[in-house]
């Protein structure tokens, strides 16, 4: 069969070519562009190779220090976070209501953390826990605890990792929910007749049937928790000290900060290549996960 | 192994206080006794799916008791009931292996050890599971599966009864014949009471000594399928029953005679007079009416078409407005129009608003 040749075509791809050129493949060309040279202002640049990916991998210099530090703290918080908000979501999802008219109420509730702006989630936090005017803050010290997230390191962890929890605990409630509802009342039912206790219930059906969604919750927060900014910017603004400076405010601080523009810019092509191998990981984990197909065979 | 008694049972979805004629299952009393093969058999929404899970316990009851062996078990969770069930889709534990599906209700009720390996491969063998007890169970095919669930069902000997819930529906048909003699012979085997609900004749009437139909939330009757079949005591039984079903023609009837269409057709038995204003019809299968040459002592009727179902043909035809079916004799070549009627009237059966009376021999 002949088949039809009509070179037209491509003007029909053109403008979502021009589309991406601008958006996504200038601006990343730019910024390799800038991760190869050093700029002393007044558009001047001095080529300098692979000289800032050196650094950035050496922790002996001052930029693969603060590089290294802020991504060692990176990913102890999505650590943290992740053992924390994934047993608790599917605590929370296990003990939502199944029918009547409580569930539209848990689910209105369990979805207002999610749509409340990033930055002001971090105000509300920030306000919160100051020890003179903020409920948390000033409850806490009354009760004898000693608690300033400005100046205290630990508090001022427990601050931005009880602030992520609030807000992201309901995703991963909501994820399980779907997962829960979508097993058949029959599980239930023959767990019933076989005798099974709760835990088993949980052991043998609810877990491996929530599978899926709950891969699908640990990546969504984990490249989010990775890539977290705003929140612990506002709260903490990276302190005190450097204690809560993660990569994404080291970046900002780098490139809008200092204006060091090529060190910032072969920081954020490294911080966005972890990001795709970590995403590429998780999609290879979760396809093959997917991938069961009943074998032929002669078992009946 | 328990004899099972419902005594006035009877379940609403929409409470205790719905209208009597809108309940799922209508009050029923009767006893199941212990070792049977009972075969629950009705259409779709009569209720027998009611019934089983409220025997069960799926399902609690808004009237009346369920006594296990003379006790009421009716307040007991299922745990608590000691039944094991089969549902219409198999069920099956995803990381566990065969063999521990099988092993998963004996493990629960804290079995030693040595007992579960031994009646799990007791059970693999009945099923022909054997070879795969050590492989994961999510990896085998829609009957495979079916076949574990089945086999968690029978792997418990002490359970007072095992339910079946159509449990034959995902199976292929070849499949199917296979396993449901499997099931008789486990039942033999295992000395069970066995409850299976189905909706297909053929599987009731193969699987079960007793078959219980089921209409509109009420039993129409329980008898042996010999029963059902030669003495329907419900006209839905008569028509439910049987391939092609009983014919159901109104009539009216005096004495030792039925007048169909101002026909006279000889009654075995006396009917006497039949209360006024009741709905009189008279059912006959296929099988008891032969079709002939039209004759003047013949009821006729007008041919429709004829079934040939290989080692038998039957006749449709009309006998005025009412459909009616009847056996062809061998060697018989039928006409193109009419023919007559011939009634075997040993097997001509009365009834008053659809139930059977009982004449006087």
């Amino acid at each position: 069969m002949d088949k039809t040749i009509n070179q037209k075509a491509w003007f029909l791809v053109l403008p979502v070519f021009l589309v991406v050129a601008f958006s996504a493949i200038l601006p990343l060309m730019t910024v390799v562009n800038y991760s190869m040279q050093d700029t002393f202002g007044n558009n001047q640049f001095f080529w300098n190779g692979v000289g800032w990916f050196k650094e950035l991998l050496d922790p002996s210099t001052d930029l693969g220090g603060r590089f290294l530090a802020s991504l060692g703290r990176n990913l102890l918080f999505s650590a943290i976070i992740l053992a924390i908000e994934v047993p608790l979501g599917i605590v929370v999802a296990l003990s939502m209501p199944r029918q009547g008219w409580t569930v539209a109420a848990c689910l209105v509730i369990l979805a207002l953390p999610l749509l409340i702006p990033w930055n002001v989630v971090g105000t509300i936090w920030q306000i919160f826990g100051r020890p003179d005017i903020g409920l948390l803050g000033y409850t806490l010290n009354s009760l004898g605890i000693d608690y300033n997230y400005v100046s205290n390191e630990f508090d001022a962890w427990a601050t931005v990792i009880v602030m992520d929890v609030w807000h992201w605990t309901s995703l991963v409630a909501l994820l399980c929910y779907a997962g829960l509802k979508s097993i058949p009342d029959a599980y239930y039912q023959a767990a019933q007749i076989d005798g099974a206790s709760r835990w088993a219930v949980f052991k043998a059906i609810q877990l491996p049937k929530m599978n899926r969604v709950l891969l699908i919750a640990v990546l969504l927060r984990f490249m989010d928790s990775f890539m977290i900014y705003t929140e612990p910017f506002v709260v903490t603004g990276g302190g005190p000290g450097n204690s809560t400076t993660f990569v994404s405010i080291e970046l900002v601080k780098i490139a809008l900060g200092q204006f060091d523009l090529g060190k910032a810019a072969a920081l954020s092509l490294v911080y966005n290549l972890i990001i795709l191998i970590v995403c590429w990981i998780f999609y290879t984990v979760m396809t093959n996960a997917g991938a069961e197909r009943p074998e032929k065979q002669g078992a009946a | 192994m328990a004899r099972i008694d419902l005594v006035d049972l009877a379940h609403s979805y929409g409470g205790n206080d719905a209208p009597a004629e809108s309940f799922a299952l209508k009050p029923v009393t009767m006893t199941w006794r212990q070792g049977g093969a009972y075969a629950l058999l009705g259409p779709s929404g009569c209720g027998k799916t009611t019934l089983l899970n409220l025997i069960s316990g799926i399902v609690t009851p808004s009237r009346g008791k369920i006594l296990f062996d003379g006790a009421d078990i009716t307040p007991l969770s299922t745990r608590e009931r000691n039944i094991a069930q089969v549902f219409q889709f198999p069920v099956i534990y995803d990381t566990m292996t065969v063999g521990e599906n099988l092993a998963f209700p004996l493990k629960n009720r804290g079995v030693p050890k040595a007992r579960i390996d031994a009646r799990v491969r007791e059970i693999a063998n009945l099923l022909d599971l054997t070879p795969w007890l050590g492989r994961k169970a999510t990896r085998l095919t829609a009957d495979a599966k079916q076949k574990i669930s089945l086999g968690r069902g029978l792997v418990r000997s002490d359970v007072a009864a095992v339910l079946f819930d159509e449990p034959l529906t995902v199976i292929d048909p070849e499949l199917k014949w296979q396993l449901r003699s499997k099931l008789k012979a486990l039942h033999r085997e295992l000395d069970l009471t066995m409850i299976y609900v189905t909706h297909d004749q053929t599987e009731a009437l193969t699987f079960a000594d007793t078959v219980v139909v089921m209409h509109d939330g009420r039993v129409v009757q329980s008898g042996t399928p010999a029963e059902l079949f030669d003495k329907p005591e419900h006209t839905f039984v008569g028509y439910f029953i049987g391939s092609p079903g009983m014919n159901i023609v109104p009539a009216r009837v005096s004495g030792h005679e039925a007048r169909i269409d101002g026909h006279v057709i000889g009654l075995h038995r006396n009917y006497g007079v039949l209360p006024d204003g009741a709905n009189i019809e008279i059912g006959v299968r296929p099988e008891f009416v032969n079709v002939a040459a039209p004759a003047s002592g013949l009821l006729s009727a007008t041919i429709e078409r004829i079934d040939d179902l290989g080692r038998v043909r039957f006749a449709r035809v009309r006998i005025g407005e009412a459909k009616f079916a009847a056996r062809v004799p061998p060697g018989f070549s039928v006409p193109d129009n009419d023919v007559g009627l011939v009634f075997d009237p040993a097997h001509v059966h009365v009834y008053a608003d659809s139930r059977l009376v009982e004449g006087v021999a």
